[in-house]
């Protein structure tokens, strides 16, 4: 097997990992022995990934910045079918969540992923969650930095932080080290941008007060440029912040967006700044080598040379359509001459969106151990990525993909559809995601035609939450409830790349779930009637402006 | 209600004083941050030590130096779940130096007790039933932690450094 190119645990991860899962089965036996009530054992439960949903508990576990090894994702299969119905779901969030597990297994569960590495710790609750990255790290041709450096540094100080273990509500890190943000940084409580400055050195742009949700914000800028080494000061300082007067009086109220927009930006900063200063040169400044050793784990492999251009590849790119497309849009350039990025669409035609069974598990495994250096990325749109894929490499790939229905050439594409779990699992939810995902799934499946639409987001919510990201999706589409009936609002122009984060405009009524593939058929008329040479969806949107999609899908009603 | 510290159960020697009530002229007492505001000279007069006890909502920091002067701080969890005196207990020990007894008052529950620990209570009121076992055993549940705290445990990143432990294969 091959060795792995990220964080790897040492006997301090393993230890605290192991006494964490014997203090969570402890709160279990007490839980079923009636010694602690539902609401005492509501947070222990949540800060162990553990939710109680519509039908069963769920177990969502942390995929710390996205990044898995074969071994790892073949004990998530094994999980799957040992403890749940022989499937997971891939989130927004780079998280793995299992959706019939039971209260008396969950600790079994969690003993097992420990067994390679992995954790459910502080995938819920009101605690700093999983912090996620860009799904290309250590590979993309733009990026300034590996920002999983970063984020394992995070993940280790924010576990079981003894401060921020009930802070107003949770909290959510992103962190990107390119120019062209994957990470969706602006749209997360804190967002961090590894930048370079004009002397040369990286440091953070701190982005604080974004997030989607019932009340959708862009992040503001507190620091533009961060020293690296006093990340975790600066972090610490703001979860002070926000843990001394974040809100706490209205659930819908407490997020961290809502207190530096009540305050304003620049207040917040203030508060901040000041709490930094006492402890900028204390006990949370980074040595230069803890930094180093981390940062050593990530160190990229030594890929054997391959050659750049190959003429079999090519061969079958002029001879096999599904191929040249797939080509066009699963596979991404690569750091390193002769190698590529490979996304594993988990979007095929009809299928609900980011969903894995065991088999494809291990399936995808099994490529990444023969194709792509044992390493396998989740990434927050769904998908999975096999990193370090040789050109040559690409067709054997695209076939083996192909047998486990994962070679749809579909990613960035319309069918190419983030959605949440809704009504079909989820307790909060007001209308079902996955059906409508699908349905539009269906109706738009031929790739020819995808391929002519081009770019197009579709991000769709069961609920106000908006874990489907609806209101960044190119066409966002919201599920509501009205007196019982499930209705869908649209909205049009959201977008996440960095510089151009903006969130969706409310196309009209929303409409009945008979009728969102209709209206979306028409917003992509419109868009193909009105389209100039080169331009994306959202690009026409933004120059025609929101009317004429508006009357062609209120035309038909 | 029942005082815990690590070793046990404790006699709880304060008088905690409404605002209305009469300053006695010695011995523990215990009074509202308001109170400490409005008649500090009159409290620091008495021959008896002093406490404050604070709402989650109230500043500490502005206690300043006058930490040295108090023998007793009483923060408050109106629920287990709101976590603002875990930030008040590490801004008096970690920022101001506080070194007397700090006691956590309210919704004190036993699965939170090693959090407060770490951010530097030492006393517990509870009337949770086995809270006192917990308390005692709180601190051995992890032998790791992973970030600097107010219980002067050396974080796993610091022990790395000092130990050069190399990962694991």
């Amino acid at each position: 097997m091959p060795d792995t190119h990220f964080y790897r645990y040492d006997d301090y991860d393993r230890t605290l990992l192991a006494e964490r899962i014997e203090q969570f089965r402890d709160q279990v036996r007490r839980r079923l022995a009636g010694e602690l009530t539902e609401e005492q054992f509501k947070p222990l439960r949540l800060t162990n990934g553990l939710y109680l949903q519509l039908h069963a508990y769920m177990l969502r576990i942390a995929i710390p910045y996205g990044t898995l090894s074969s071994r790892q994702l073949r004990k998530l299969a094994h999980i799957a079918r040992k403890y749940d119905r022989g499937y997971g779901h891939f989130t927004t969030r780079q998280n793995l969540q299992l959706n019939w597990i039971k209260l008396e297994d969950a600790p079994d569960a969690v003993a097992e992923l420990a067994e390679v590495d992995m954790h459910s710790i502080q995938t819920s609750g009101n605690v700093v969650r999983n912090v996620t990255a860009d799904h290309y790290s250590g590979v993309a041709v733009d990026e300034i930095e590996d920002p999983r450096i970063w984020c394992e540094i995070v993940r280790q100080w924010s576990t079981l932080h003894p401060e921020f273990s009930f802070l107003p509500r949770k909290f959510k890190i992103a962190i990107t080290g390119s120019p062209n943000d994957r990470a969706a940084v602006r749209v997360h409580d804190i967002g961090l941008r590894l930048w370079r400055n004009e002397e040369g050195e990286a440091g953070f742009e701190v982005i604080v007060g974004g997030g989607l949700g019932r009340t959708p914000m862009i992040g503001k800028t507190l620091r533009e440029f961060l020293p690296r080494d006093e990340l975790l000061a600066y972090l610490e300082a703001t979860l002070r912040v926000y843990n001394r007067y974040g809100r706490r009086d209205n659930l819908f109220k407490a997020r961290i967006k809502i207190l530096v927009h009540e305050i304003g930006a620049d207040k917040m900063r203030e508060e901040v700044e000041a709490e930094y200063a006492t402890m900028k040169d204390g006990a949370l400044r980074l040595p230069a080598e803890t930094i180093e050793a981390i940062a050593h784990q990530f160190a990229p492999p030594i890929l054997p040379e391959r050659p750049a251009v190959v003429p079999t590849v090519e061969a079958l790119r002029l001879e096999d359509r599904d191929f040249a497309l797939w080509l066009k849009s699963n596979v991404a350039p690569h750091r390193v001459a002769g190698y590529a990025i490979v996304t594993v669409s988990l979007k095929p035609a009809g299928a609900p969106p980011g969903d894995a069974s065991a088999v494809q598990m291990e399936g995808v495994a099994d490529i990444a151990d023969a194709y792509s250096q044992g390493e396998i990325r989740v990434s927050h749109e769904q998908n999975l990525v096999l990193p370090y894929v040789a050109i040559e490499d690409l067709p054997a790939v695209w076939r083996a993909l192909g047998r486990l229905g994962f070679a749809e050439a579909n990613v960035g594409k319309i069918t190419d559809i983030i959605a949440c779990p809704g009504l079909d699992y989820c307790a909060l939810a007001n209308a079902r995601s996955i059906p409508v995902a699908q349905r539009i799934s269906r109706h738009f499946a031929e790739l020819a035609r995808q391929h002519d639409i081009g770019d197009l987001k579709i991000k769709i919510s069961g609920c106000i939450n908006a874990c489907g990201h609806h209101h960044v999706g190119h066409i966002g589409i919201l599920g509501v409830d009205k007196n019982g009936v499930e209705l869908y609002q649209i909205s049009l122009g959201g977008d996440v790349d960095f510089g151009k984060t903006a969130l969706g405009t409310i196309l009209g009524p929303a409409v009945g779930a008979d009728r969102v593939v209709e209206a979306v058929d028409s917003l992509v008329a419109t868009y193909l009637d009105n389209r100039n040479e080169g331009e994306r969806f959202v690009d026409t949107y933004r120059r025609i402006g929101l009317q004429p999609f508006k009357d062609r899908v209120y035309a038909s009603v | 209600m029942p005082l815990f510290r690590e070793s046990g159960i404790v006699e709880d020697p304060w008088l905690k004083l409404a605002d209305d009530e009469p300053l006695p002229a010695d011995g523990l007492v215990l009074v509202s941050f308001a109170r400490w505001r409005q008649a500090r000279a009159a409290l620091l007069a008495r021959r008896g030590p002093v406490g404050v006890a604070f709402a989650n909502t109230e500043a500490v920091e502005t206690l300043g130096a006058d930490v040295a002067r108090l023998d007793l701080i009483a923060l408050h969890f109106p629920k287990f779940s709101d976590g603002r005196a875990y930030s008040q207990a590490r801004l008096l020990r970690g920022r101001l130096g506080y070194g007397g007894e700090l006691r956590a008052t309210g919704n004190v529950l036993r699965d939170q007790a090693l959090f407060m620990l770490r951010c530097g209570f030492d006393s517990f009121e509870s009337d949770q039933p086995g809270f006192d076992a917990a308390l005692a055993r709180a601190r051995t549940l992890f032998s790791v932690v992973y970030q600097p705290a107010e219980d002067g445990r050396a974080p796993a990143s610091l022990l790395r450094l000092r130990h050069r432990t190399p990962a694991v294969p």
